[in-house]
Formats: structure tokens, C-alpha cells, sequence
């Protein structure tokens, strides 16, 4: 057996017992729940075909209907009864799959967690070794508010479009927009909401705990066909074409920058600083970033940045009257 | 495959002639073939957890020793969930952003269809948590929290050198998608949280399985908190220009208008030094009037932040 061959016996061993009570189920089916390709699922059975109780025992083999499989697409087998249950959960998988659920707990709102309560305590008394490991996992994710992840998650459940107040801290203002929701999720420590915003005219992102307000209106959501969610495996944050590059070197009081964004590129100085490369909304946005870090931080690049903070530093300085 | 069946189905140990001679593939092999088979697949099987137990039918004899596959260690138990408990199931199944972490879920799932649940993900609507592990050191670190092993790693925090760290990992904490171990941290002698992400090196571990404790009451949750922010110590009284300041005005008690185009909030502070942070951002849209410690901060940084530049 190679590493495949154990795949296969592992799929096989769970393929049996799955098709006990599904007799005539659509190989194609058999595929989607197995998430293999229909022709690994009867490449499967075609082993299948040749296994069966040690002649020793009665002799009999495993009896897959090749006629109904070829002629119609669909799967019938017999003679497996001494295959009735699939193997159990190793710990590995018991715990991975324990940790999602309780994951999904965590950021579940209005109605969700109940049934996430209950498939947990049934899967943990199931699971054995894998549920007590699971002691020495913990995921806290970000809270969701009650009343925005109520709403939101009812307008996707009723196909329903939302009109959203929403804060853009980068620009300092909030505002008001039209949103055919998506889905909803939660990545890298924030909750969020996607989909088709008729105020940029496209999919976006909107954190939860930035919605100010959101209600559900009437209107059905209708986003365009071609509306789908990001792709995220890239991650959440992926530098836009036209934004902007600064060069920072931060002093060990604004090393937090680096580890808080996703830097391009970073190094040591020499003097204790760390040089980083990052791309950047816009100027005003750095120049933010540059006054909150006070001092921590120096714009290498774009040149005329340092400017602008002294000069917003001084406009500052005048409303406390102090020279 | 039939290897499984025949020690399945046998009442008693099989010995290893008798595997050989009922076993299709086994049979034509010479004995150095059969031999190195019959290790390889014993090996594998036991990797995809199939237990197999080595024994002998009767304790009086000294007969050849055989193996089996008992029934109970080998099924899944019965498990019955209601629609919505297998939809909640079917979202689990898409937490995870990590390849091994997902498989291992995915053929969790799939045994759990095989017995009989009816798995269908689009009958309940949640907020869908992406759970990611892109810290390097993540995966040694799990396996090594499961078989309880300790671990050695380089580990550096921002603005210190690296140092060479050894652990009992006792856990590992997600905390708003950044990875922790927790443990014993044998050169301190003393409890510690490191962040994977600061790992620069690999994890190693060394030494046997089990080779420690957690200690009982460890709770990951309650060590969770101290990455928490801390609640809220006395106010702030801050003049927000209009229009600006949106994200403070979100946390404000009270905002009362003043005439000249100016509001006056109440803010709850939790961090005096965040606080400071987030008004010195704000450039000339925003002036701390109270506390009179807190104003002088940022007055002190502002002037640092307008002179430090001008003498360039």
C-alpha cells in the first residue's frame, strides 16, 4: 500500500457502510459527499468488487451491480454486512473536527448555537480520545454584535437587501449604502459581511463592528449573476493595484506595525529600527498612522510625508495655545 | 482491504500463516515478499487508526501468537443528529484554512455520512468562521500538544534578540486569528503565552509521548483574558470637530454640540495610552480637554512629533 493505498482503504472503509442504506444512489452523489471524482468513486468499487469474507470464512465476495452502474450511474452493493459501521474518528480528526464546531460556536448568533450545542455534546461523547484533547484547544473569536449579526444573518437567510451606516475609519467618515448580502464570515479576528454594495458598484467587505446601523429593508437582494464572494485562501488583505508603497523604519516602540499589517518586506537597520515596505490605502491614512505611532516612526518613503505630519502636528499643537 | 475484513470478522487472533494463505496478494508472494508486505500494511493501517491487537486464542498453549481487529475498538459508535445538528456539522467541515487541519475534518465528515447522517450545510445560515494557521510553527506545535512532547524553538519578541526556548505546550489558544502556545517554559520555570508568529526557527520536539501534565484547572480561556483589552477605568472629555472622529464618537456616553462647529464627548477609557493614540491621529480634529495628565501627553507628542521634524 502506498500513501494513496491508505487513502483508499480509509475512503473504502467508509464507502461501505455508506452505501448500505443509499441502495441506487447516483455515483455522482457518492462523489459530492465523498468530495473525490466520480471516476475515483468507481475505481473504489472496482476493488470493492474483489473483496470480500476469507474463503475460510463463507468465501463470499462483496457484490457491487456493475450492470447498474455502467447502464444508469448509480450504486448498488450487497454482501457487506460484516462492514455495517464505518471506522471511528481518530483523535486527530475527532479534534479537528470538535475545534471547527466549537469555532463556529463562538461567533454564532440568534438561534445557531443551539443546534451547534447539541451536535458537540453528541459528537464529544462519540469521539473519545479526540474530545479530550480538545480541552487543549481554544479559539476565541471576535465577538459579533448581537443586533448587526441578528439582522444581517436574517437578510441573508430572506434574500432581503440591507441599508447599511457604516464607518470607514481610514477616511474618517460614515456612510450610508445599499447591500445585497452575500455571506457572512469571520477571519483574522474580525466578523464580516460581504457583498454586492450599489455605492461602490461592487462586492466589498464590511466589518461588523463598524456597521453603525443596519436594517433590513424589503426589496429582495438581486446582485448581479456574476457577484460571488472573494476568493480569501490568498488572505483576507491583498494590496491593491493602485494603492501606494511607503518605506517606514520604526523604533522598537512602533515594531508592533510590522506584526499588525502585512508588511512586503522587512530588515534591521543596524541601529535597532526595523526597515519595512508596506502598501498603503493612501496618504492620509499614513499620515494618521505616522502621528499615532509619535515618534516610533519615520517615512523614508514617500518624501513629502514628513511634512505633512509636522505641519498637522503643529495645527494641532495650536488648539491647546502652547508654543 | 481484505486484510481488514478477515482480521474484522475473525472471532479469535489469526496467525500470520493463516493470513497467508486466505488473504488475496498474500498468497503468491515468496516469504521475504510476504514478510515486508505484511509489516507495511499492518503499519499503514494502524496510521489510518485501525487497532490492531496482537494476541494468542488460548493462554495455556504456547501456540503461535495472531492478530485481530476488535469490532469496538474499530466502529464508530451510533450517532444520531437531528438536521440542523448535521447542517452545523456540514459549516464546521469549512472552518478550516489550514490543508491538513481541513482533511482531517473533511474525513471526519465523510465517517459521519457513512453512518447514516444526512449532512446538507446550506439548511442553516451562520457567521462562517475562517479558522487559518499560517504561523509556521503551528503544525509541530499542535502535534505536539496532542502526544504532549516537549518542544524547542528560537522565539523573538519585537525589539529584543532572539532566544533559544524550551516547553511543555501545554495548549494552543486562537486568539482572534493569531496563534499562542501556552505552557511550562522549563528555563523560567514559570508559566508562559508565546505567539507563534514570533517563532523564527523550527519547532522541535524531543523525548517521549506523554512526558507531561497539564496541570489540572489550566483553563486556556481564563489565560485567553489577559490578551483582552481591559475594561474601562474613568472618562475622557474630548472637543471632536464635526464630521471627524467618527470611530471615537461610536464609543462615546454623551455628545453635546457646541456652538463653533465643534462637539464636546464623553469617552469610557480603558487604556489612557490608546486613547492618546487614537486623538493624536486626529490631528486638529480632535483636543483632549480632560483629563489634565491625559492632555499634557499629547501635547508632549505633538510637540515631539512637530519638532523632531522640523530639525531634519
Amino acid at each position: 500500500m502506498s500513501d494513496r493505498a491508505a487513502d483508499q482503504v480509509q475512503r473504502m472503509l467508509a464507502l461501505v457502510p455508506y452505501l448500505k442504506d443509499r441502495a441506487g444512489v447516483p455515483v455522482e452523489q457518492v462523489a459530492r459527499d465523498f468530495d473525490v471524482s466520480a471516476a475515483t468513486v468507481v475505481r473504489d468499487l472496482n476493488v470493492l468488487w474483489f473483496c470480500g469474507l476469507p474463503e475460510a470464512v463463507t468465501g463470499e465476495m462483496i457484490d457491487v451491480d456493475m450492470d447498474a452502474l455502467e447502464s444508469e450511474g448509480v450504486v448498488r452493493l450487497d454482501n457487506a454486512e460484516f462492514l455495517g459501521r464505518p471506522l471511528r474518528l481518530s483523535v486527530h480528526e475527532a479534534l479537528a473536527l470538535i475545534v471547527a464546531l466549537r469555532t463556529l460556536r463562538e461567533t454564532a448568533v440568534a438561534g445557531g448555537a443551539d443546534a451547534i450545542d447539541r451536535a458537540l455534546a453528541k459528537l464529544e461523547s462519540a469521539a473519545g480520545d479526540g474530545a479530550a484533547a480538545a480541552g487543549q484547544v481554544q479559539v476565541v473569536a471576535a465577538p459579533v454584535d448581537a443586533r448587526v449579526g441578528a439582522a444581517a444573518q436574517q437578510a441573508l437567510q430572506r434574500g432581503r437587501r440591507v441599508h447599511l451606516d457604516y464607518l470607514v475609519p481610514s477616511r474618517d467618515e460614515t456612510t450610508a449604502r445599499d447591500v445585497d448580502p452575500l455571506r457572512l464570515f469571520s477571519a483574522e479576528g474580525h466578523a464580516y459581511l460581504e457583498g454586492w454594495c450599489y455605492r461602490a458598484d461592487g462586492v466589498r467587505l464590511f466589518r461588523l463592528d463598524r456597521i453603525v446601523d443596519l436594517r433590513v429593508l424589503d426589496e429582495p437582494a438581486a446582485p448581479p449573476p456574476d457577484a460571488r464572494p472573494r476568493d480569501l485562501s490568498a488572505g483576507l488583505f491583498q494590496p491593491g493595484a493602485d494603492g501606494l508603497t511607503a518605506v517606514l523604519d520604526l523604533a522598537p516602540s512602533a515594531a508592533w506595525i510590522a506584526e499588525h499589517y502585512p508588511v512586503e518586506s522587512q530588515a534591521e537597520t543596524g541601529d535597532g529600527r526595523l526597515r519595512v515596505r508596506l502598501r498603503v490605502g493612501d496618504e492620509d491614512w499614513l499620515v494618521r498612522l505616522v502621528l499615532r505611532a509619535s515618534g516610533g516612526v519615520t517615512v523614508v518613503e514617500p518624501a513629502d510625508i514628513a511634512e505633512r505630519v509636522t505641519a498637522t502636528a503643529r495645527a494641532a499643537l495650536a488648539a491647546y495655545a502652547v508654543p | 482491504m481484505n486484510l481488514v475484513i478477515t482480521l474484522l470478522v475473525s472471532r479469535g487472533y489469526v496467525g500470520k500463516d493463516r493470513i497467508r494463505r486466505v488473504v488475496e496478494g498474500y498468497r503468491d508472494q515468496t516469504d521475504e515478499a510476504f514478510e515486508k508486505m505484511f509489516e507495511r500494511d499492518k503499519e499503514e493501517l494502524r496510521e489510518i487508526g485501525i487497532p490492531i491487537d496482537l494476541g494468542s486464542n488460548d493462554k495455556m498453549f504456547d501456540d503461535e501468537p495472531g492478530y485481530r481487529i476488535r469490532r469496538d475498538a474499530f466502529e464508530l459508535p451510533r450517532i444520531d443528529l437531528e438536521p440542523d445538528e448535521a447542517a452545523a456539522v456540514g459549516l464546521a467541515a469549512r472552518v478550516w484554512q489550514h490543508a491538513r487541519l481541513a482533511r482531517q475534518t473533511s474525513t471526519a465528515v465523510v465517517k459521519l455520512k457513512a453512518a447514516g447522517v444526512a449532512v446538507d450545510s446550506e439548511a442553516l445560515t451562520l457567521v462562517e468562521p475562517l479558522l487559518a494557521a499560517s504561523e509556521p510553527a503551528f503544525e509541530p506545535m499542535w502535534d505536539a500538544v496532542v502526544s504532549r512532547r516537549r518542544v524547542t524553538f528560537p522565539y523573538r519578541r519585537p525589539g529584543h534578540e532572539a532566544t533559544t526556548r524550551r516547553l511543555e505546550p501545554w495548549g494552543v489558544l486562537s486568539w482572534r486569528g493569531r496563534w499562542y502556545a501556552i505552557g511550562h517554559d522549563l528555563d523560567r520555570d514559570a508559566e508562559r503565552m508565546f505567539r507563534l508568529s514570533r517563532v523564527t526557527g523550527p519547532v522541535v520536539a524531543s523525548g517521549p509521548s506523554d512526558a507531561f501534565d497539564v496541570p489540572p484547572g489550566t483553563d486556556l480561556r481564563a489565560l485567553a483574558r489577559e490578551l483582552e483589552p481591559r475594561p474601562a477605568e474613568g472618562t475622557a472629555t474630548v472637543r471632536l470637530r464635526l464630521g471627524h472622529g467618527n470611530a471615537l464618537r461610536r464609543q462615546a456616553t454623551s455628545v453635546a454640540a457646541e456652538a463653533d462647529g465643534w462637539d464636546v464627548v464623553e469617552l469610557p477609557v480603558s487604556d489612557p495610552v490608546v486613547l492618546a493614540d487614537e486623538v493624536v491621529a486626529l490631528g486638529p480634529a480632535a483636543v483632549v480637554v480632560a483629563p489634565e495628565q491625559m492632555r499634557a501627553a499629547v501635547v508632549r507628542r505633538l510637540q515631539r512629533l512637530a519638532g523632531a521634524e522640523v530639525a531634519r
